[in-house]
């Protein structure tokens, strides 16, 4: 009967082969072509590094006071102003202002590219019944794959540094943008479309005078959670070269630092909470032509 | 050949389903659309249609839900496409239009008004009704000069920076009137456009759009499932039921000699005072003396002028010049309303 208790699983020895095989063919592919694909992957590094060295170099009642002014800007909330303005200061007077600026170079680099790279995906989502289809698995394998897995990958080919970081991060965050461009595009209400068709709109009309205007509420909740899940990635980046806020926390973790830990734990709870209240606020407010005594 | 019509629809099918080109030889062959359903799994929208439409005139297309009335409509601009069939405007076939003939004959030529207004619930008031000028690359601010003349001729002045949610249905429903006229397409496909209105507002609504027709003097399709409203606004009226055309004709036509009884008891409930002319019913020679009625004036008022003249006998008159007599017995006989079935009223012809 140890056919049911055992599952009859491969040989070991063409088992371990197999696996043999496939590091191998990795190993080999990453020594041929990891130059080559790293140098792809420099302009990504080099944009990161001069928005990290420009943060750093600006002295920092600068930085508070423009992080202020875009708070006020999107939110046009005082109290959230306030909140930010008190959150960077104690962050600086706990000696974190370096990491924390490093972290937030990171943090809005990476979202750019999801936004760059993400919206236009979701378009060809919402257009074409097909994409969706193969796109949809491919969104679910990068939400729900342990980062760790396609780590070892992405340290294979890129070594360990900022970019990986990067990529480590942008692999994460961009599923949420990517679907919430495709549901928001969908959901526009099929009557106004028709309304645009017969007045001759051409796709691009349609596109950037209808469906994406009116999916924005949707594609701005996208662009909030892929803030947030940057964020939550920071430290994980930490572990193959991104710096930053993630760094101590490892440091901590390892040595059972509890203040460094908790420190540094709330500085990337602080930011998260301002990113997102700030990008919820503006998302609100591009929806005013919805208020009104009448509902359509 | 260029024909007096401005638009002409022929042998129009349409039919939805998995594949519904093999379908239209069933249909020509006498299949109805329940069969169509049951046996093939097919929906017949549109059978046969042939409807020739004069310029300048609003066409009514009548039916109730499900006759196929909105994807007759939607045919003319091709925003669905046909199975099978024609629809000629100024003698060019707009289902054989390429992509950009298509996109300049639906900025140019037929502007349309929706049930449901389908505003753009991001732009203003001034940018919705400019939609149509904007789709043209016109630029924004010039479009929006252009517009502002139809805003305020359907009595918005003064919302231009409105939302449309700001708005309650009947002035949405005059931004999507003043959104189609911007565009000066010479003809106007309504669908349904008052439908949603409360009655007060549709009256008011039908007003407003039978005062600019006499001015401007469109083409318009006007598609309604409300025989008042048809006989109101319409030059002609067509009704269809289950995708099929049953009878075509002025108003007059349609409420003295129904083609079936469908249409018998459609007209069952209407007020046929409002809607009969004098003409209709007037017979024999003038009398020699009393009150003078234009042959086209609806009993309804011929009632009041007969009434407040104390007189029995009417004088019918076209154009001014005695052609025949009518009487109050007459005009109250016409406007009585028929037994479903009774042919009765034909005898007044």
């Amino acid at each position: 009967m140890s056919f049911l208790t055992e599952f009859p699983s491969m040989d070991p020895g063409n088992l371990r082969d197999l696996k043999k095989a496939i590091d191998g063919t990795f190993r080999d592919f990453t020594r041929a072509n990891g130059e080559f694909i790293e140098s792809l992957f420099d302009p990504l590094k080099w944009f990161l590094l001069w928005f990290e060295r420009l943060l750093l170099a600006t002295p920092w009642p600068l930085i508070i006071i423009i992080v202020c002014a875009l708070a006020w800007l999107a939110s046009r909330s005082w109290k959230l102003v306030a909140g930010t303005a008190i959150a960077f200061l104690v962050i600086g007077y706990l000696d974190m202002w370096e990491d924390t600026m490093v972290t937030m170079a990171m943090v809005s680099v990476a979202t750019l590219l999801c936004i760059g790279f993400g919206i236009p995906i979701g378009v060809a989502m919402a257009r074409s019944d097909r994409a969706q289809a193969i796109i949809t698995p491919i969104l679910d394998i990068m939400q729900t794959i342990p980062s760790f897995v396609y780590l070892i990958p992405v340290v294979m080919l890129l070594g360990i540094g900022k970019a990986p970081a990067l990529i480590a991060v942008m692999i994460y965050a961009i599923p949420p943008i990517v679907r919430l461009t495709n549901l928001g595009i969908r959901l526009v209400q099929e009557d106004v479309l028709e309304a645009a068709n017969s007045f001759g709109a051409s796709y691009r009309q349609r596109l950037l005078g209808v469906q994406i205007p009116l999916a924005l509420p949707n594609i701005f909740a996208g662009v909030n959670q892929t803030i947030m899940m940057a964020l939550a990635m920071v430290v994980i980046a930490a572990l193959i070269g991104g710096s930053g806020l993630g760094t101590p926390v490892l440091r901590a973790v390892n040595n059972q630092y509890l203040a460094l830990g908790l420190f540094n734990g709330m500085a990337i709870v602080a930011l998260a909470i301002i990113f997102d209240r700030v990008s919820q606020a503006y998302g609100k407010r591009l929806q005013k032509h919805r208020e009104g005594g009448h509902g359509v | 050949m260029v024909s007096d019509y401005k638009v002409q629809i022929k042998n129009l099918y349409k039919i939805f389903g998995p594949d519904p080109k093999s379908m239209v030889s069933h249909v020509q062959q006498g299949m109805g659309k329940s069969d169509l359903l049951d046996q093939h799994g097919h929906v017949l929208g549109l059978n046969d249609i042939n409807l020739d439409i004069p310029a300048k005139k609003v066409q009514v297309v009548m039916g109730l839900s499900g006759s196929g009335k909105s994807t007759l409509i939607r045919h003319i601009n091709r925003l669905i496409e046909p199975t099978a069939g024609e629809v000629i405007v100024d003698g060019e076939n707009v289902l054989e239009m390429n992509e950009t003939a298509l996109r300049n004959f639906r900025q140019k030529k037929a502007s349309m008004v929706f049930q449901k207004f389908a505003l753009m619930p991001h732009r203003t008031i001034a940018e919705n009704a400019a939609y149509g000028l904007t789709v043209q690359n016109i630029p924004e601010d010039e479009a929006k000069e252009r517009s502002q003349r139809w805003i305020d001729r359907v009595g918005l002045s003064g919302f231009e920076n409105h939302y449309p949610a700001q708005l309650s249905g009947g002035m949405q429903q005059r931004v999507g009137l003043a959104r189609a006229l911007a565009t000066d397409a010479e003809i106007l496909l309504m669908d349904e456009a008052f439908s949603a209105l409360d009655p007060l507002i549709r009256t008011d609504m039908q007003s407003v759009m039978l005062d600019l027709q006499e001015e401007l003097h469109k083409t318009i399709i006007f598609i309604t499932h409300d025989l008042d409203e048809a006989l109101r606004i319409g030059d002609n009226i067509a009704i269809l039921r289950d995708g099929r055309m049953v009878q075509a004709g002025t108003p007059q036509e349609i409420v003295l000699k129904p083609a079936d009884d469908y249409v018998r008891d459609f007209i069952q409930d209407i007020n046929r005072a409002r809607v009969l002319q004098v003409g209709s019913m007037a017979h024999g020679k003038p009398p020699a003396k009393g009150p003078k009625i234009e042959k086209n004036v609806v009993v309804e008022e011929a009632l009041q002028i007969i009434s407040s003249a104390k007189a029995k006998t009417a004088i019918v008159t076209d154009k001014g010049k005695p052609v025949g007599s009518v009487t109050l017995d007459d005009m109250i006989a016409a406007i009585a309303r028929p037994e479903p079935g009774d042919k009765g009223i034909e005898t007044y012809r």
